[in-house]
């Protein structure tokens, strides 16, 4: 009876209030949003289609094997206007590659610097790097690109008066030209001894490291590997009959012909995005070493570790930890606001996209395209990070 | 209960849309109230908004008929600057209505872009302008040169096609805006600035020094400019086509913004067709307008030869000549089909 009395409730309490049930909530909830994400996603795509049949556009992929009719201004492949709108689109996402590459090697390291400097005990240099920071971390990313551009432009004479600098070459508002490299005979295996000696270099280091532990001499290893990497290539270059000439740029009616160019664009973009990012990771950089605890440096200093030794070698590995996962962010912003290189004429993939989008009218096509490539270009920095984080990370014992 | 509710809410919205979107152009207009209009972001003399905001311009121009056509009223017309890259999307999107933007009618924009295009507003070909400073006499000397172009036009690829033919090399400099491409020439980024002739003498004119600018003999192509409409809805194709050739003909019958309302008493039957004063006329009403639609045209912009010379001819600072864009009775392409 007594049993009854309180079971009789609360059987009747679990059945009315089903909805109390934070179990049952959430897997509703969770139900609903798959739903509403699903009933729109066939709703957009319903829509593009009647739209698409109803506009009497063309549709497919097919476009990307006519030819283009375009000409790109800088490609580092072969391009000329017969080449497919698929081809354009490679040129443009290398030429976006080779921006995002050198920006974000160049943004490392002036962000390094200056994240060091801000911590630096010289009031100056402190100072002078939080100017730096405060400027450029403030500005929108277009504006300092357009800076940059009309400062080239501005600053640097027409071809006909370029600048002449060592080695025949030019700086003039048509960008920097210098002399072309041509590789003769021979020349495919001088990378195999670039590697060749990179192999020798890390054999040595461990070498040198071994020894070190069992006698307490130091070397200077850095100096050594330097020497070789740069030194047995070099030999081996002579050795082979020295393979190379040159094509030297020539004055032109207009401009310089023949030669290799830089763009001012590329420059442009190149520095504004590398300085612009660098603000950025200089503030990242300084977290993370102030985020390495004061005992550290303290512990190291009793140890007898010199000054300069103990920010390479206590200090900074362990920032790493902190610096690793924000830095990620700041290379995919770099990657992604290279597409505001179309702002200023640089044919990058965004530029060279939406000239074929523009010319064959397939925005839903193309768009598609350059989302997709844009999101693996951000995917693949990502895992990489990632690899490269795990690799740094704690080993915890 | 909460799911079925949102399903069917949601199935309303779908067939709501789509029921919407497929409504013919002149009912969407008339509801409404205005004409949206897409037109250039800046060209001298075809679409710019004056200093005190009012577009003004030949393709400007062009869209107050439209509206004058179906309202009675030039001004219930409002504009879209579009860019080069962005036009066509605005246009298909159903952004704008009709696309007036000194936009060279071809075989593949026709088709493949989905769109119609009939009346042509200005017969142009491409050019090239250099400085004076170069001394160049003739675009076959251009080879090495640095070509300023704006990206996604014809001109980009009548460009590469010419000096391709021709077997001259160059470096292309493409922008998306003109403004850019403006401000690249003046900076002296590349050696010649190329688009359709109208453009190049717009774009003179903005420089800041237009005398040390030399527009070069050479017509590399034909550019035959016109408005555009969305394929599919011929009654607006209707419109948008004949209200061009009412203010050809119009010129034609020396029908112009001053004289119309004398003109209603002509004893010319064609022009009583033309104007809605003859009895039992049905053009007007036939295209879905009044019959006064071609009045209103002329009332509210006057006729092409206007249009021509307030915007672009010697009324203007561009003082272009009539040259192609002459009437066919005076040597040039402008001819309207019989307006009966």
């Amino acid at each position: 009876m007594t049993d009854h009395a309180i079971n009789a409730p609360a059987t009747k309490q679990a059945s009315a209030s089903l909805i109390y049930d934070p179990k049952v909530r959430s897997i509703f909830y969770q139900v609903l949003t798959v739903v509403i994400i699903l009933v729109a996603g066939l709703w957009i795509a319903h829509n593009v289609s009647s739209n698409l049949a109803r506009s009497n556009t063309a549709t497919g992929f097919g476009f990307l094997a006519g030819r283009s009719g375009f000409d790109i201004g800088q490609s580092l492949i072969s391009y000329t206007s017969d080449s497919t709108y698929g081809r354009a689109i490679v040129v443009g996402f290398l030429n976006t590659l080779m921006v995002a590459v050198t920006g974000i090697f160049t943004a490392t390291i002036v962000g390094f610097i200056i994240g060091i400097g801000r911590l630096s005990k010289n009031w100056l240099i402190a100072k002078l790097c939080t100017v730096y920071v405060e400027i450029f971390r403030n500005i929108p990313p277009l504006l300092v690109i357009f800076f940059w551009y009309s400062g080239v432009l501005a600053v640097l004479p027409q071809p006909r008066d370029a600048i002449n600098l060592p080695f025949s070459t030019f700086l003039s508002n048509r960008g920097l030209t210098f002399p072309a490299t041509i590789w003769g005979a021979g020349a495919w295996m001088l990378p195999i001894a670039i590697i060749v000696a990179i192999v020798i270099a890390v054999v040595f280091r461990k070498w040198s490291m071994t020894r070190q532990m069992a006698t307490g001499q130091q070397l200077p290893n850095g100096w050594i590997s330097a020497a070789i990497i740069i030194g047995v290539p070099l030999l081996f270059f002579f050795a082979i009959g020295a393979p190379l000439t040159f094509d030297f740029p020539v004055e032109g009616r207009f401009n310089l012909s023949g030669g290799a160019n830089i763009r001012p664009e590329f420059v442009a973009l190149y520095l504004a995005l590398s300085l612009y990012t660098a603000a950025f990771i200089a503030e990242i950089i300084r977290a993370g070493i102030r985020g390495v605890g004061k005992g550290q440096t303290e512990a190291a200093a009793a140890l007898g570790v010199q000054p300069s030794k103990i920010t390479r070698l206590v200090v900074v590995p362990q920032a790493f930890r902190i610096i690793i996962p924000p830095l990620t962010s700041q290379y995919l912003n770099l990657t992604k606001n290279s597409s505001l290189g179309v702002a200023i004429g640089f044919p990058e993939l965004f530029s060279t996209g939406s000239t074929s989008l523009n010319q064959t009218g397939q925005a839903i096509e193309m768009i598609t395209i350059m989302l997709t490539i844009y999101l693996s270009i951000s995917i693949a920095t990502s895992l990489f990070m990632n690899w490269f984080n795990a690799k740094m990370a704690l080993v915890e014992r | 209960m909460k799911k079925t509710y949102l399903s069917a809410a949601i199935g309303a919205a779908v067939l709501g849309f789509a029921s919407a979107a497929s409504a013919a152009t002149l009912d969407d207009v008339k509801a409404k109230g205005f004409v949206q209009c897409g037109v250039n972001t800046g060209l001298a003399g075809f679409a710019q908004p004056d200093a005190s905001g009012a577009w003004k311009g030949f393709d400007v121009d062009y869209c107050k008929a439209i509206a004058a056509a179906v309202f009675g009223d030039a001004t219930k017309v409002k504009f879209t600057p579009t860019t080069a890259q962005s036009r066509f999307t605005a246009l298909q999107s159903g952004e704008v209505d009709v696309l007036a933007r000194n936009t060279t009618w071809t075989i593949s924009r026709d088709t493949a872009l989905g769109f119609n295009f009939r009346y042509v507003n200005y017969y142009d070909g491409q050019g090239f302008m250099v400085p004076k400073s170069l001394n160049v006499k003739s675009a076959l000397e251009l080879s090495g040169a640095a070509v300023c172009v704006q990206s996604g036009t014809t001109t980009e690829l009548n460009l590469a096609d010419y000096f391709k033919s021709n077997n001259l090399q160059y470096n292309p400099v493409v922008f998306e805006k003109l403004e850019e491409v403006n401000a690249a020439y003046q900076a002296g980024r590349c050696d010649v600035y190329t688009t359709d002739q109208s453009g190049l003498y717009a774009t003179r004119l903005a420089l800041s020094n237009p005398d040390e600018h030399v527009i070069l003999p050479e017509i590399i192509s034909k550019e035959p400019l016109g408005p555009a409409v969305r394929q599919g809805d011929d009654k607006w194709f209707d419109i948008v086509t004949w209200a061009g050739y009412a203010l050809v003909q119009a010129e034609e019958f020396g029908i112009t913004q001053a004289n119309v309302d004398e003109m209603k008493n002509s004893t010319n039957p064609d022009v009583r067709r033309f104007l809605g004063v003859e009895k039992d006329t049905k053009i007007g009403t036939d295209l879905g307008l009044t019959n006064e639609w071609a009045y209103n045209i002329v009332k509210g912009v006057g006729n092409y030869g206007d249009v021509f010379e307030r915007n672009i001819g010697t009324g203007s600072p561009l003082k272009i000549a009539r040259g192609l864009n002459a009437l066919w009775s005076k040597g040039g392409l402008q001819f309207a089909p019989p307006i009966r």
